[in-house]
């Protein structure tokens, strides 16, 4: 049941990446990014990280893609114009990409031993309560570096709104 | 069903607790627009309905073969995918949410509980979510439509979901302070002690909070007196006004199923959910039927009260203008939302 979740959800999440890069109407490729965002939060369920999964469908599906939706909405972009690439990214791009493939996935299976493993799906059974972990962790241990990042965010917020204002 | 394994039980058991509540869903959908249009009626001295069998009770199913005959228009402009699939994720949206409300006291039959769909322990986050991703139903209508009405009505509809989804969140946190959890069950157990004097309204003192909600949430379900999305003197229909047949019926659906919705967290959070006012002052009589039994009658009849609330101020209040709108969003509703947090976690210290 879990492993057919983790399958399903995996393929899905895969699809709406490679359909995001193959659409080519930027609304189709904003729609496949929320599907990707929506995939990974049921992945991040399943591995027992509920608050994750429900922050990542309100915060990124729900509010950053409606707002690039909104964007694409009211710029009335049209369709993308297909060329056929620079010959550097298919002569650097393929190899390179390929290679951290590799370079990835030797580095997780030879140190598996030192990172850890996990059970797939093994905390859907059983219901553990983070959100009372992840709020003691944010609110108490690591206050300051959490108070600092809001307060680092509120600056962004207010310098976008000094760049936006008209001129006098 | 002895020899059915653990797995098997519980799964048959869901399919059936998911078709039934389904099935109560929509019919109450479809009698929602009935009792709708008869108070409506009632408060601007007219009868309403009453033709269609007695009492005009027959003019939901009337409506209903009405809608699935009627040919189903496609605008040689629109965008097609997105046009046909935008009505599926507004009513998918408002269907999925009922899911996570327990609507009656925990009963557990073979190791299932009987009167919720699934019992999440982030309940509320997840009824946020869902209602987060129903804007794309509504965004993605009235662009594909290719019409400059359908898209300003869906242009006004987000932002004004948007804008009050922050508001409704933020109303909704010294109820989860209280329960100290984000699970719908904690949440009526916290208000279950001496019944109607613990409710969360009353004894919680979060009825700032509960006007807030009900504020945010009219907005957020876009009924009046905030329903801009479909003024229908500026913006023909607004977002719908290309649909038509099945389609158009799809989006009526998923506004009354978000009112229903938006009517159960209220119970839920506000009103102790299946819990009687009267708390154990009344004995317990009846059989265990009656007592299980007994608890979903009073979810149905507080779901009902806030109805009827819906319809009362549909009748009484004119619409508001768009800045209006935003400058009560942003200026009034968001801050005092904020200020009821940090009032509740400081007497919440100071007592505990």
């Amino acid at each position: 049941m879990q492993l057919a979740l983790f399958l399903i959800f995996g393929a899905l999440a895969v699809a709406g990446a490679i359909n995001l890069l193959l659409q080519r109407h930027p609304i189709n490729s904003a729609l496949s990014l929320v599907v990707v965002m929506m995939s990974l939060a049921v992945l991040y369920w399943s591995l027992g990280a509920e608050f994750l999964a429900a922050a990542q469908v309100i915060v990124y599906s729900g509010a950053i893609m409606v707002l690039f939706v909104f964007v694409i909405m009211l710029l009335n972009a049209g369709e993308e114009e297909r060329t056929t690439g620079s010959r550097i990214a298919y002569i650097a791009g393929f190899p390179g990409a390929a290679a951290i493939f590799c370079l990835l996935s030797f580095v997780f299976l030879s140190e598996r031993k030192a990172m850890g493993g996990t059970d797939l799906g093994g905390y859907l059974s059983h219901s553990v309560n983070n959100i009372a972990e992840i709020s003691r962790l944010l609110f108490r241990d690591l206050l300051l570096p959490f108070e600092v990042t809001s307060i680092l965010i509120l600056v962004a917020i207010l310098g976008a709104v000094v760049l936006a204002r008209k001129e006098q | 069903m002895s020899h059915l394994s653990q797995f098997q039980t519980f799964l048959l058991l869901s399919i059936l607790k998911i078709a039934v509540v389904l099935v109560i869903t929509l019919t109450a959908v479809a009698y929602t627009v009935l009792l709708e249009r008869k108070v409506l009626g009632r408060m601007q001295n007219r009868w309403g309905p009453s033709r269609t069998g007695p009492f005009g009770l027959l003019q939901p199913l009337a409506d209903g073969i009405k809608l699935f005959l009627k040919e189903d228009l496609l605008p040689l402009a629109a965008e097609r995918p997105l046009f046909i699939i935008a009505p599926i994720i507004a009513l998918a949206c408002s269907l999925i949410s009922i899911s996570v409300v327990p609507f009656g006291a925990v009963q557990h039959v073979k190791g299932v509980d009987m009167f919720a769909v699934a019992d999440l322990n982030i309940g509320l986050l997840v009824i946020l979510g869902i209602t987060s991703i129903g804007v794309y139903g509504i965004a993605l209508s009235g662009w594909s439509s290719n019409n400059k009405f359908a898209l300003l009505g869906s242009l006004r509809a987000t932002s004004q979901m948007i804008s009050y989804e922050l508001a409704l969140g933020l109303s909704l946190v010294g109820v989860v302070l209280r329960a100290q959890s984000l699970r719908l069950r904690d949440i009526v157990d916290s208000q279950a002690a001496h019944g109607a004097l613990s409710w969360n309204v009353f004894g919680g003192f979060q009825f700032v909070a509960f006007f807030f909600y009900l504020m945010a949430a009219y907005a957020e379900t876009n009924r009046s007196p905030f329903d801009l999305p479909e003024a229908e003197s500026e913006l023909v229909a607004g977002y719908h006004t290309e649909y038509s047949s099945m389609k158009f019926a799809m989006f009526f659906m998923a506004e009354y199923a978000n009112m229903i919705t938006v009517a159960c967290v209220a119970t839920l959070l506000f009103f102790g959910g299946p819990a009687s006012p009267f708390g154990h002052l009344i004995p317990a009589f009846g059989g265990a039927i009656v007592q299980a039994v007994l608890p979903v009658l009073w979810f149905v009849a507080k779901v009902l009260a806030f109805l009827l609330l819906y319809i009362w101020v549909r009748g009484t209040l004119p619409r508001f203008r768009y800045d209006q709108l935003m400058s009560f969003g942003w200026k009034f509703l968001l801050p005092l939302a904020m200020l009821n947090i940090i009032v509740t976690s400081l007497v919440m210290a100071l007592r505990g």
